[in-house]
């Protein structure tokens, strides 16, 4: 039990990690990565959004739509209950603790459109994950992508300053250095547990 | 609305993914055969057509606040539509694509086109609107296919094309038509690296190609002037 939950953890933020080998949440990552502030901020949103998202998505999907025939509403369901939920997180943060909401609060409805989180729901129902694997799936894939965007923000600051053909300025140069992280993410591919 | 203008704005001027910088994760991550890409762009395309005629239809009659919601609802009964269609008639293109189908939903380019431009513009135009950026949107999937699968592997068309007897095959078996042999291709193209840097190259290019085009209307109007 203890095996699946490291190798599916170890999966999600290094061998299949959601930015840089899944492709998922890539425009939220080229948009808040220009700085290490708002990186940081939406990084934090994301973990969060993604394993609520994920347990109760499980939830959902296992009690309401399966034992009512109605599978193939997941996709229909799943956005509406992340629409809704980054609403409730919204409103729940800017009452009872204002100063996180403060750190991240414009990225919250975002996340909505960041297709990590519905990719990370779709992905628990595909591979049959039960609660406990889906909500471990859900917070280290966040991770991932929190790793991934902290990363490259701190690459982007340093880019300002480097020296490349003019048609590559702006968006070109932020891909081709994506490229290479992508590069080194592979390295990390066939790393399993037992 | 001039469709020629609309047309030649979807297409290259106003280009979802390499001017408008959005839909980029399944441009990625779907584009190593010409079977995936062009099934998802057509995919795309049908949805995004969809999508823009029923918000245009229903423009004056949603309310302000909740706009955002009634249009992920139109779009996800739609993308649902099609995911299932394509699971039952071409399972092989369900199977490629596999979630990058469901995720349509959050592509900005459907739910940006509904906010920017079918909710404010009649049906008829939103019509092709629809379709113009689609096959914008197809044309650099339909891009990065060839570069990918020609480098990558050395062949053209791959899971559509078949160099057999059947020439275009629907069940994704066709091994396309080989321009040279696999052992000289760069294999870490079809890779996710790939992706990254195969859509970097072409964005440097879009970039070159729209400042020259400026530059030469810059000079013509200076020309007129004097």
């Amino acid at each position: 039990m203890l095996a699946s939950l490291v190798s599916i953890s170890l999966g999600a933020i290094l061998v299949n990690n959601f930015v840089f080998s899944q492709f998922l949440g890539i425009c939220p990552f080229m948009g808040v990565s220009n700085k290490m502030s708002t990186a940081t901020g939406m990084s934090v949103a994301v973990i969060f959004v993604m394993t609520l998202a994920s347990a109760i998505c499980w939830v959902i999907n296992t009690y309401l739509l399966i034992p009512l025939n109605l599978a193939f509403m997941q996709t229909v369901a799943f956005i509406l209950v992340i629409a809704v939920l980054v609403q409730f997180v919204e409103m729940f943060l800017k009452k009872s603790i204002p100063a996180l909401y403060s750190a991240m609060g414009i990225f919250l409805p975002l996340i909505t459109t960041n297709c990590a989180v519905l990719g990370v729901v779709l992905l628990n129902t595909q591979n049959n994950y039960n609660f406990l694997e889906s909500v471990v799936y859900g917070f280290t894939g966040g991770v991932g992508f929190a790793l991934a965007l902290v990363l490259f923000a701190s690459i982007r600051e340093r880019l300002e300053f480097a020296d490349y053909p003019k048609a590559f300025e702006g968006f070109a140069i932020c891909l081709v250095s994506a490229a290479l992280f992508a590069l080194a993410f592979m390295g990390f591919s066939g790393m399993k547990i037992m | 609305m001039n469709r020629k203008q609309q047309l030649f704005e979807g297409v290259i001027t106003n280009n979802p993914v390499l001017v408008q910088q959005i839909g980029l994760c399944a441009t990625m991550a779907i584009s190593t055969t010409l079977f995936n890409g062009l099934g998802m762009g057509l995919s795309v395309l049908i949805i995004l057509t969809c999508c823009n005629v029923v918000v245009a239809a229903i423009r004056k009659i949603i309310p302000e606040q909740v706009r955002l919601a009634i249009f992920v609802v139109v779009i996800a009964g739609f993308v649902t539509i099609v995911d299932l269609l394509l699971q039952a008639f071409i399972p092989a293109l369900s199977d490629a694509l596999g979630v990058f189908i469901p995720l349509i939903v959050v592509n900005c380019i459907i739910i940006g086109r509904a906010e920017a431009f079918s909710s404010k513009n009649s049906v008829k135009d939103s019509l092709f609107d629809g379709i113009f950026q689609g096959l914008g949107y197809t044309a650099v999937l339909i891009a990065m296919c060839l570069i990918r699968e020609l480098l990558g592997s050395g062949t053209i068309g791959g899971g559509l094309l078949n160099g057999a007897s059947s020439f275009i095959t629907l069940d994704g078996t066709g091994a396309g038509i080989r321009i040279f042999p696999q052992e000289y291709a760069a294999g870490i193209l079809v890779l996710p690296f790939g992706g990254f840097l195969t859509l970097g190259f072409l964005y440097a290019l879009m970039q070159h190609l729209l400042s020259k085009g400026a530059k030469k209307k810059d000079a013509k109007e200076k020309e007129v002037q004097e």
